[in-house]
């Protein structure tokens, strides 16, 4: 058979050996000894009592350890077949968190996007202007979102708006770049076809430029829609109330390991769809010459 | 045919006027090329001819409006070119299409500039026809990276032919292509020429397109400092075609004056040693039984 022989199909098989070998080597780390620790039975009545005296409990074993694949797939299940409970604001279901993610990241992605596509555009037709900006997003580029969120918190003075202007400030960055670049490296010729052909500036803008930086343009709204992805749990860490970022600190002041393991998997394979979408966007507009 | 002019040129001015074009870059002595001196009658296919580096090519940006020249005045239809115009169509070399659009886009987005009140109807139309005068009616709804080279270079022709201009202008569209290619193509472009009476300002280093599609032949001499140095009139017949014309007694003669000219006097010529107003040959002419045996040399008044 024909389907043996591809490599996606090979892959696949080897994806999947290697995390059946990853869940087994988890089961065997987590699942409790018999012979260690926990061994009651050799112990006298008075060796007990001096183990627990010294907060040692040899009974309890491993009760409170790392959690086995066995409890992670039971806390998969809990979850993912009640995403929309809604218990208060401290217990909330993963899609409600998730959303309250998405709907911040979408909001400021946009909004960086709107700043960063119209300025990246100006600044790459204008070598002045890309000489005179260049310090400022030199040195405002490099900043960690998150250290902008006193001074956001402090401005705003609201929580859940800081998030979104800590998404913006991060996304706007590499779409920014992109964009002047892009806009920038647009082949001479085409534009002199536009020139010969007396096209009005804006309509130059929206059907030349704009088509011939287009795969520049979405690579770097891919690097910026995942440096937002990765920004958002650690401001939600820190402003709370909502979010999947929350969600991972409230579960953890709840030491909860099962669910933090959880919303981990969830955070990844998120990322990874987002990182998709824009992927297949990116084909969209990706031109061969 | 003996006394064939060019077309046009008994309506007085030439429908081109180039005087005293130079163009020196910040940093030189010497400039690329000066006192550049020559016109084109209305209908007349002009090709010129030199060697690299001698500004062809920066002559045919200054004719187009892309580039500036650091002296001298370009007149067409009376009026001082200055800047792009619709009224000039560009063959650029590497054909310059957008690969985000189809054949029939890339043409439609140039008619659409030429005549922005158009329907979509009358626009399709249009493009279709010069679609199909250059034969690619079968491939119009292909992008540009699914068709050949010969292919996007006709596709360029039909989007410079399809805005009507006044005055076309080639620079060394055949270049890149293989000689079989370029044949086709140069006959298609004689035919089309022919019928709808364009003006063209070629650029080619290829002495048998020269020969082959020219009316007049202008030499560069080499840069720096380089200039045409002689105007060169194809007094072969008009109808002259690809499979024919190496049989025709004034076909050598002519060829082998160009090739002389790019082989041993071009490099003498450079330096401004070239005549600022050059004179007329018509290497062909001596062939002729019925004609002088001598070549004829005019000055250009």
């Amino acid at each position: 058979m024909n389907i043996f022989k591809s490599l996606g199909f090979r892959a696949g098989i080897v994806s999947a050996v290697l995390f059946v070998v990853f869940i087994a080597i988890w089961y065997a780390a987590t699942a409790s000894p018999a012979s260690t620790g926990g061994n009651v039975t050799g112990m006298t009545a008075e060796q007990i009592e001096y183990q627990k005296m010294m907060g040692k409990d040899p009974g309890a074993g491993k009760a409170s350890g790392f959690p086995t694949p066995g409890q992670m797939g039971k806390t998969f299940v809990d979850q993912l077949s009640d995403p929309f409970y809604d218990r208060g604001p401290n217990d909330k279901g993963i899609a409600i968190q998730l959303g309250h993610s998405l709907g911040r990241v979408a909001l400021g992605f946009l909004l960086a996007c709107v700043v960063a596509i119209p300025l990246g555009f100006v600044i790459g037709m204008s070598p002045l202007l890309r000489r005179a900006l260049d310090p400022f997003i030199q040195v405002l580029k490099p900043i960690s979102p998150l250290a902008w969120m006193p001074l956001a918190l402090y401005t705003i003075k609201d929580s859940s708006t800081s998030g979104i202007f800590v998404i913006f400030i991060c996304s706007v960055w590499p779409m920014l770049i992109n964009t002047a670049f892009g806009v920038s490296a647009v082949k001479r010729e085409w534009l002199n076809v536009a020139k010969t052909l007396e096209v009005k500036p804006l309509r130059k803008a929206f059907l030349v430029i704009l088509p011939a930086a287009a795969p520049t343009i979405l690579t770097g709204m891919r690097i910026s829609m995942g440096i937002a992805w990765l920004v958002i749990v650690a401001a939600e860490m820190l402003v709370g109330g909502t979010g999947i970022g929350y969600f991972v600190w409230n579960e953890w002041n709840n030491l909860s390991l099962t669910n933090v393991i959880f919303a981990i998997v969830v955070i990844g394979v998120m990322g990874m769809l987002l990182d998709l979408m824009f992927a297949q966007m990116q084909k969209w507009v990706t031109y061969a010459e | 045919m003996l006394n064939n002019p060019a077309p046009g040129a008994a309506s007085g001015r030439p429908f081109l006027q180039v005087e005293g074009l130079a163009k020196s870059y910040p940093g030189t002595t010497e400039p690329v090329f000066d006192e550049v001196n020559f016109s084109i009658n209305r209908g007349e296919f002009v090709c010129i001819i030199g060697h690299s580096g001698c500004g062809k090519t920066t002559i045919l940006n200054v004719l187009a409006g892309l580039e500036t020249a650091s002296a001298g005045h370009v007149f067409m239809d009376g009026r001082e070119v200055a800047g792009p115009s619709l009224e000039r169509g560009v063959v650029f070399q590497g054909h310059a299409l957008m690969p985000w659009l189809t054949v029939r886009k890339n043409i439609a987005f140039a008619v659409r500039s030429k005549w922005p009140d158009w329907t979509s109807a009358q626009v399709d139309t249009h493009v279709q026809k010069y679609v199909a005068l250059v034969g690619l009616s079968a491939a119009i709804d292909k992008k540009p990276s699914a068709l050949s080279g010969g292919m996007k270079q006709r596709v360029g022709i039909a989007r410079a032919f399809a805005i009507e201009p006044k005055m076309l202008l080639l620079d060394e569209p055949f270049g890149a292509l293989d000689a079989l290619t370029r044949g086709t193509i140069q006959d298609e472009l004689l035919a089309i020429v022919r019928e709808t009476q364009q003006t063209v300002f070629m650029i080619t280093h290829d002495v048998d397109e020269a020969v082959l599609l020219a009316d007049k032949i202008l030499l560069m001499s080499n840069g720096p400092q380089a200039r045409v140095a002689e105007i060169v009139r194809n007094t072969m017949p008009r109808d002259r075609q690809r499979a024919t014309v190496h049989h025709d007694p004034q076909y050598y003669p002519l060829r082998n004056h160009l090739v002389d000219f790019l082989v041993a006097r071009s490099k003498d010529l450079s330096h401004g040693k070239a005549p600022a107003h050059p004179p007329t040959v018509e290497p062909g002419r001596g062939a002729l039984a019925d004609a002088p045996a001598s070549v004829t040399l005019k000055a250009v008044a």
